[in-house]
C-alpha cells in the first residue's frame, strides 16, 4: 500500500542510520538504561498497575467469567500487540521523548505530543491522590487492632455511632474517618489534614524515585516492580486456604458464552486492553529511546504482552479467592444471625437448628406459623449477591478487601503487605506517568536548558502536589473519580488514533518496516502489516465511537456518601451541578482538541511569515 | 396452726405466680445461650442453675442497694422455655411490693460481670430483653501509629533527596581538591608544563573547535 500523505523534509528532521550507527558509539548525554532487565522491569512496572487488581477482576466476572478471556486475548493481540511495537520502534528510532517524535515526524503533530503530556499530567495528579489514600491505610497498618475494626461509640456508651451502625466499620473508616466525604462535589468543606500529609509523603517518594529521571528510576523499579509478584503468591497461597476461596474463584471463572454475544463485552475488554497497557501517555515511547539502537524491540513487544495478560489473570485469582472468603463470612453470619432469630422466636432449644437444617426448619415453620415468621423480618442470605458487591474500584481495595483482612489471623501483617503492593503497584506506573511529564516539558524548553534533572523533577512535584489539593478537600473522593471518568478515557482514544494515523500514513509504514529492518534485522510479518495498516486503527476508531456515544447518551450523575439518605448505606445517585460541564471540558476535551488546534495555530503562524517574508525582501531590495 | 402456714405458703406461691409473668410492668426476660458460649464445654440447665441465677441476682440487688438483705426467695422466675429464657421479677425482702424496673436495671448494670462470670457466658450469651450492656471504648493508643510511620518514612525520603543533592558536590569538590593538588606538586618540582602554560594564557574563542562535525 502506497497510501502515504505528503511530508517534505522528515529527512533532514530525524537522525538517517549512519548518524544512529554513530550516537551508538558515542557515549552521548542521553540517559540510558543499565541493563535490559531494568528497561523491562520498568515497562512491567508502567503497564502493571492498580487497575490489574481492581479493575480487571471485576470487568471479568461481570462480563461472562472465564469466557471474558476470549475477547481480552484476542483483543490484547490485535490491538495492544500492535500499538507496543508502534511506540517501541518510533521511540528506539527517534531516539526522543513524546513531544520529539511528534514534532520530528511532523512539525504539525507536536499536538499530540502536548496532549500526551497533559493527559497525563492529568492523571498523574488523581493517581497520586489514590496512592496517598493508600499510604494512608498503609501507615494505619501498623496497629492491632486495626482502626478500621471498631466503630467510635455515642455519647452515652450505649450504642455505636449511628452513622457506623447503619453502614460498617470499614465504610465509616473510609469515607468519614479517612475522607470526610461531604454529600455532594459543590460541597468542598475544608482541607482533609492527614490526607494532605499523605499527598506530601506521596508527591516526595515520587520525587526522589525520579530525581535523576531513569538512573534513579531504574534502581527503583527492581523493588516496585517485582514486589507485587512476591506479595501476590503470598496472598494466593493464604488465599487458597481460607473457607470459602474457591467460591469465588469459582464465581471469577464460571463462563457464561453468552455474554460475548454482547458488544459491550469486547468494548470494555479493548478499553481495558488500551489503558492497561499505558498507550498514549507518553511514557513508553521515552523508555524505548533510551534504549541501544539495535534492541530487539519486537521480542519486547511480545514479552510485555504476554506478562500483562497472565499477571492480569494472576491478580484475578488472588483478589477472587479473598472475596470469596468474604462473601463466605458474611453468608456464614447471616445465617447465624437467622437462626438465632428463628431460636429467640419461638423458643427452642439451642441446637434444633443448624447451618444444614436452617433451610428445612424455615421451611417447616414457615408453614406452620407463617405470620410469626413473618414477624420475625428474617433476612434472605444470597451467596451470588454477596460474591457480587462492590467489587471494583476504591470499593474493593478499601472497603471490601480490608473487610476480609481483619477477618484473618495475623490481620496487620496482611494488610501492611496488601498495602505495600498496591503502593509498589502504583509507584511504578506513575513514573512512567512523570516521564511523561517532564520530558515533553523538557523538550518544549519551557525550562532553562542549564537547570539540571533535579529541579525540573522537583518543580514538577511541587507543582502537581499543589494542584492535588483539590483532591485533599472533603469533596475529594468525587473529585477524584470525575477525573478517573473523564481524563483517563476520551482523550488517550484519541490520541492513540492520531498516534497510529501518524505512524502509518504520515511517515510511512514502509518506512517504519525499513526502520525495524534497520534495528531488528528483520522486516515485520503480514501479521503487523495488516494489523498496523487496518485491524487496530479499526478497533480504537470503533471504541472510540462507541465510547462517545454512550457518554453522550449517559445522564451526568455520580455516587454520593450521604448519610441522610434513605437507602443509606448505598450511595446515593446523584446528578452533577451544571458547571461540571466546563470541568469535563476541560478534562477531556482540551488534550483532545489540543492535536488540531495546535496543527491549525502552525499553520496560522507559517502563512503569516511568509506574508511578511516577501515584503521584508522588497524592503531590503529597495534599500 | 400447720393450716394457717399451709394457707399462706399457697397465698405466697399464687401472689409470686401473679406478681411474675410474661410481659410483666417491672420484669426482665432473661435468655441463656450456653450451648453458643461455651461449645462441648456446655453445661446442661436446671434447677441447680436456676437458683445460682437467683442467688446472683439478689447479690446484685443487695450490692446495688447497699445492704437491703435480698434473698433468693425474693426472685421470681416463671414462662421457663427450652430456649432457657424465662421473665423473672423482683421483691422487696419480706413483702411482695416489686422493685421498681429501672432500680432492678441499674443493679443488674452495676454487676453485670460478676453475673456473667457466674455462669461462664458473656453479654451477649447472657441476655437481659432491654438492658444494653455498656461497649467498651474502642482501643485507641496515646500517640496514633500512623503518623510514627509516617515520620519514619519522611524522614527516610528526606535524608536519601539530601544525600542524592549533596553527594555530586561533595565529589566535585574533592575532584578539584585533587587537581589543585597535582598542580601544586607539579609547580614544586619546578617544571613549567603547557598545561599549566595553557591554563595562564587567553582563552581565544576564534579558535575553538566546539564542533566535532563541521556543517556542510
Amino acid at each position: 500500500m502506497r497510501l502515504v500523505l505528503p511530508n517534505p523534509g522528515l529527512d533532514l528532521r530525524i537522525p538517517n542510520y549512519e548518524d544512529l550507527e554513530k550516537m551508538e558509539k558515542e557515549d552521548g548525554d542521553r540517559p540510558k538504561w543499565d541493563n535490559k532487565v531494568q528497561y523491562i522491569l520498568t515497562c512491567v512496572g508502567f503497564c502493571i498497575g492498580i487497575g490489574n487488581v481492581w479493575r480487571f477482576p471485576y470487568l471479568c466476572q461481570t462480563h461472562g467469567g472465564g469466557a471474558f478471556l476470549i475477547p481480552y486475548i484476542i483483543l490484547l493481540v490485535l490491538e495492544g500487540l500492535p500499538l507496543l511495537l508502534l511506540e517501541f520502534g518510533i521511540g528506539q528510532r527517534l531516539r526522543k521523548g513524546s513531544v520529539g517524535v511528534w514534532s520530528a515526524i511532523n512539525p504539525y503533530l507536536t499536538g499530540v505530543g502536548i496532549a500526551s503530556m497533559l493527559v497525563s499530567l492529568l492523571i498523574g495528579l488523581y493517581y497520586n491522590t489514590l496512592i496517598a489514600w493508600i499510604m494512608w491505610y498503609l501507615f494505619n497498618s501498623f496497629q492491632g487492632p486495626l482502626p478500621w475494626t471498631q466503630c467510635p461509640l455515642n455519647d452515652n456508651r450505649t450504642a455505636f455511632i449511628s452513622e457506623c451502625q447503619q453502614s460498617s466499620t470499614v465504610d465509616y473508616y473510609f469515607y468519614r474517618v479517612t475522607l470526610n466525604a461531604s454529600a455532594s462535589i459543590a460541597d468542598s468543606g475544608g482541607l482533609q489534614w492527614p490526607i494532605v500529609i499523605c499527598l506530601l509523603a506521596a508527591w516526595t517518594v515520587v520525587c526522589i524515585c525520579y530525581i535523576r529521571g531513569i538512573s534513579t528510576s531504574g534502581k527503583a523499579v527492581y523493588v516496585t516492580a517485582l514486589l507485587p509478584y512476591v506479595v501476590l503468591a503470598i496472598f494466593l497461597i493464604r488465599g487458597l486456604t481460607l473457607k470459602g476461596a474457591m467460591n469465588g474463584v469459582k464465581y471469577l471463572f464460571t463462563p457464561d458464552v453468552d455474554e460475548l454475544m454482547n458488544p459491550t463485552t469486547w468494548l470494555d475488554a479493548g478499553a481495558q486492553v488500551f489503558y492497561a497497557f499505558s498507550l498514549a501517555w507518553g511514557g513508553l515511547i521515552s523508555f524505548s529511546s533510551y534504549n541501544p539502537v539495535h534492541n530487539n524491540c519486537m521480542q519486547d513487544a511480545v514479552i510485555l504482552t504476554i506478562i500483562t495478560g497472565l499477571t492480569s489473570i494472576y491478580a484475578a485469582t488472588v483478589t477472587y479467592t479473598v472475596i470469596g472468603f468474604r462473601a463466605t463470612g458474611k453468608y456464614d453470619t447471616c445465617i447465624s444471625e437467622n437462626i438465632r432469630t428463628l431460636l429467640n422466636g419461638f423458643e427452642l432449644p439451642e441446637d434444633s437448628i443448624t447451618a444444614s437444617n436452617y433451610n428445612a426448619a424455615l421451611h417447616h415453620l414457615n408453614s406452620s406459623y407463617p405470620d410469626t415468621v413473618f414477624g420475625l423480618d428474617i433476612k434472605t442470605c444470597d451467596m451470588q449477591k454477596l460474591l457480587s458487591e462492590g467489587v471494583e474500584g476504591t470499593g474493593l481495595a478499601f472497603i471490601v478487601f480490608t473487610e476480609a483482612i481483619t477477618k484473618m489471623p495475623g490481620s496487620p501483617a496482611w494488610s501492611v503487605l496488601f498495602f505495600i503492593m498496591l503502593l509498589c503497584l502504583g509507584l511504578s506506573t506513575l513514573f512512567g506517568n512523570i516521564e511523561g511529564v517532564v520530558v515533553p516539558l523538557k523538550d518544549l524548553n519551557l525550562f532553562p536548558k542549564k537547570w539540571p534533572q533535579e529541579s525540573l523533577t522537583g518543580i514538577t512535584c511541587l507543582v502537581s502536589f499543589i494542584i492535588c489539593l483539590l483532591f485533599a478537600q472533603q469533596s475529594g473522593f468525587y473529585w477524584v473519580t470525575l477525573f478517573d471518568n473523564f481524563a483517563g478515557s476520551i482523550p488517550l482514544l484519541t490520541i492513540g488514533l492520531t498516534e497510529m494515523i501518524a505512524v502509518v500514513y504520515i511517515y510511512g509504514i514502509d518506512r517504519f518496516n525499513e526502520d525495524i529492518k534497520f534495528m531488528i534485522g528483520k522486516k515485520p510479518c503480514i501479521f503487523w502489516q495488516i494489523s498496523l495498516r487496518f485491524t487496530s486503527p479499526l478497533i480504537l476508531l470503533v471504541i472510540l465511537v462507541f465510547y462517545l456515544v454512550t457518554q453522550a447518551q449517559q445522564e451526568l450523575t455520580y455516587l454520593v456518601w450521604d448519610p441522610d439518605y434513605e437507602e443509606f448505606p448505598t450511595l446515593a445517585s446523584v446528578p452533577y451541578p451544571s458547571w461540571i460541564n466546563v470541568v469535563i471540558f476541560v478534562l477531556a476535551g482540551i488534550p483532545s482538541l489540543v492535536v488540531p488546534v495546535y496543527a491549525l495555530c502552525r499553520l496560522v503562524y507559517v502563512r503569516c511569515k511568509k506574508k511578511m517574508k516577501p515584503e521584508k525582501e522588497k524592503a531590503r531590495e529597495i534599500a | 396452726m400447720l393450716e394457717k402456714i399451709l394457707l399462706l405458703l399457697s397465698l405466697s406461691f399464687s401472689v409470686a405466680e401473679e406478681l411474675c409473668k410474661p410481659g410483666a410492668a417491672e420484669g426482665y426476660k432473661v435468655r441463656f445461650s450456653i450451648k453458643t458460649a461455651l461449645g462441648d464445654q456446655a453445661y446442661p440447665w436446671s434447677k441447680n442453675e436456676m437458683f445460682l441465677f437467683r442467688a446472683a441476682l439478689a447479690f446484685a440487688m443487695r450490692d446495688y442497694t447497699n445492704g437491703e438483705e435480698f434473698g433468693v426467695s425474693d426472685i421470681h422466675p416463671c414462662d421457663e422455655t427450652e430456649r432457657v429464657s424465662f421473665w423473672f421479677v423482683v421483691t422487696r425482702p419480706n413483702t411482695t411490693d416489686l422493685v421498681d424496673k429501672g432500680t432492678v436495671e441499674m443493679a443488674i448494670k452495676k454487676s453485670r460481670n460478676r453475673i456473667n462470670g457466674a455462669f461462664l457466658l458473656t453479654d451477649q450469651t447472657l441476655e437481659f430483653d432491654g438492658i444494653y450492656p455498656t461497649l467498651a471504648a474502642p482501643v485507641s493508643p496515646d500517640t496514633p501509629p500512623w503518623l510514627i510511620v509516617f515520620g519514619v518514612v519522611m524522614g527516610a525520603v528526606s535524608v536519601g533527596i539530601i544525600a542524592l543533592l549533596v553527594y555530586p558536590l561533595v565529589q566535585r569538590k574533592l575532584k578539584k581538591n585533587k587537581d589543585a593538588d597535582d598542580e601544586d606538586s607539579d609547580e614544586e618540582t619546578g617544571v613549567k608544563t603547557a598545561e599549566i602554560g595553557a591554563n595562564d594564557g587567553i582563552y581565544n574563542s576564534t579558535f575553538s573547535d566546539d564542533e566535532r562535525f563541521t556543517q556542510m
